[in-house]
């Protein structure tokens, strides 16, 4: 990979794991048969994202997709998410959400409990993003969108 | 006076500074440009020395700060060729400016049944104005074309004014997103023609180009200071007088009142009607600076500078794999909107920022022409100052090939 060091402590932010997502993010697609949908809206900068889940008969998350434009931050976070949140139940899904804001604008999670571990690990990646205040709506748009989505809204803004 | 670039560099003092341990490449003046050093000294200079508040106190403090404040506006008409200081009117920015017109004209002489028309490269603070006069009060909001290369068409615009029901068009002279110079005679021309008045938005052509308000012969131009190298916090409207004075203020408050009782209160004349409220003094005499900074200089010797560059620029950033280029208007000023294909602009400009180059991404305040070139997810935009070398230009243009290779 070139230009690492011409762009200083980039790779703080663009990990790998983040180019790989933002290039080719997983689950973007519609959900045709989802039960919740919400549209995310970062306004100053034009990201758009729309989610769409599928809840199990006992109210988990059964499948997460989305589709939308915007960063490779925003892009890899809601991929991301979207691999984090499958099999969760609701409250577990924004409890993990909770976590991320407090890494993605601190990079630190002080609320991360054992029982978040597994998904937190997964999300660690975007912790660089704390270092650019100016982004760090990119990688939480997603999950204001989720918490959205799970309120039974149908929009929401990082704004 | 020849043009040295590095002896003008060394005029502003914040190029000197150092950004994430590179060399400051700036080349965001098109949002908002940098200081020299006798903008600064200017302003420094009226608050250790020379100020008070304008207009009423009999005493000599005041006066001094009252002549200061009114040299500042005789500098602007003639900075702009305005053939009487009176039709300067000292706002915030140029959007105020476009608002004061859009409620004074529009809403105190405009009929309700005369159109409004606009272009699709128009920034955000030369549509919104409009799009709540018609709200409000319901004049029809035209729009004109561009077409693909990015210039204003002028058949469409022509056909748009064909009826002789617009009553105003309200132009940009120069696109902050796609550097293209619109044919301001032309449509000056063609709008009086038809019997409608023209506001020209000035805030990035007159950074540029010799603005001559009455070879142009529009009605209404405006400008902003901090993009000509002065202070925020300050910008002019200039109106025909004629004009000027058949509109109803904008702004009620003190110094722009003939008599107060509370029963009726009377107008002052215009310029001073426009100017309710403690003015921003300072901010006048940092912009009186700025002009003569630019005057000393030399508007053709900036002009040629800046063609140059521009050309320099378009072999160079053309050169750059993956690039495409927003809109290829033959007359163009130092505006570059572009989208590199594997990297979105925010990513962009994250990544340059770090190479301490400072360039502007998303839709710049002009999203409406964005979605015109389906470009929805923005831009990035480099745009250029007086200061602006060749060296620069292809600094950022290494920048963008590394760039690519770092999103590969």
């Amino acid at each position: 990979m070139s230009g690492g060091d011409f762009f200083g402590d980039l790779r703080d932010l663009y990990q790998e794991v983040i180019l790989d997502h933002g290039r080719k993010p997983r689950n973007f697609r519609r959900l045709e048969d989802a039960d919740r949908t919400a549209r995310g809206d970062n306004p100053m900068c034009g990201d758009r994202m729309e989610l769409f889940l599928k809840m199990t008969p006992d109210g988990h998350i059964a499948d997460a997709a989305f589709q939308g434009r915007g960063c490779a931050v925003s892009m890899a976070s809601a991929s991301l998410m979207t691999e984090t949140v499958k099999g969760k139940t609701p409250e577990e899904a924004q409890a993990v959400g909770t976590a991320f804001r407090d890494l993605a604008m601190t990079g630190q999670c002080p609320a991360c409990a054992a029982s978040l571990e597994d998904a937190m690990e997964r999300l660690t990646p975007l912790s660089g993003v704390h270092e650019f205040p100016s982004r760090v709506k990119c990688a939480t748009l997603a999950w204001h969108t989720l918490n959205a989505a799970l309120a039974g809204a149908k929009e929401a803004s990082s704004e | 006076m020849s043009f040295d670039v590095q002896r003008i560099r060394q005029d502003f003092p914040i190029l000197s500074q150092p950004q994430h341990g590179k060399p400051l490449v700036f080349l965001d003046s098109g949002a908002s440009a940098q200081k020299p050093r006798a903008v600064i000294d200017a302003m420094t200079r009226c608050m250790e020395t020379a100020y008070a508040n304008v207009h009423r106190g009999a005493y000599r403090l005041s006066e001094v700060a009252t002549d200061a404040y009114e040299a500042a506006r005789g500098a602007v008409a003639r900075f702009i060729n305005a053939p009487d200081a009176r039709e300067v009117v000292f706002t915030r920015n140029s959007t105020e400016a476009i608002n004061l017109v859009a409620h004074s004209w529009g809403r105190g002489v405009m009929r309700p049944d005369q159109a409004l028309l606009i272009s699709e490269l128009e920034h955000h603070a030369n549509i919104v104005p409009w799009q709540m006069l018609r709200d409000e009060r319901g004049n029809q909001l035209r729009v004109c074309r561009v077409t693909d290369a990015g210039e204003l068409d002028m058949e469409d615009l022509a056909a748009k004014l064909a009826d002789g029901k617009v009553g105003l068009v309200a132009l940009a002279h120069m696109s902050n997103v796609l550097g293209t110079v619109t044919p301001v005679e032309r449509v000056v021309a063609l709008a009086h023609a038809h019997g409608a008045k023209v506001l020209l938005d000035g805030s990035q052509a007159v950074v540029h180009r010799r603005v001559d308000v009455a070879a142009i012969g529009c009605d209404f131009y405006c400008f902003t200071g901090h993009k000509l190298y002065g202070p925020t916090g300050i910008g002019v409207l200039w109106g025909k007088l004629g004009h000027l004075d058949r509109m109803p203020p904008f702004l009620g408050g003190g110094d722009m009142i003939e008599s107060v009782s509370f029963e009726k209160s009377t107008w002052a004349k215009p310029p001073a009607r426009f100017e309710a409220g403690t003015p921003a003094i300072i901010e006048a005499v940092g912009l009186h600076a700025a002009i003569d900074y630019v005057n000393a200089i030399g508007m053709p010797a900036i002009e040629a500078h800046e063609r140059a560059l521009v050309d320099h620029a378009m072999r160079k950033l053309s050169d750059v794999p993956g690039l495409t280029l927003l809109g290829r208007a033959q007359d163009r000023g130092g505006v570059f909107a572009f989208s590199l294909d594997n990297a979105h602009p925010h990513d962009l400009s994250t990544l340059l920022d770090r190479a301490g180059i400072c360039i502007r991404a998303g839709r710049h305040c002009a999203e409406p022409l964005h979605t015109r070139f389906g470009v929805e997810q923005g831009t990035a935009r480099a745009s250029f100052g007086l200061y602006t070398t060749p060296e620069e230009v292809d600094y950022l243009a290494g920048a963008l090939v590394k760039a690519r290779e770092f999103f590969a």
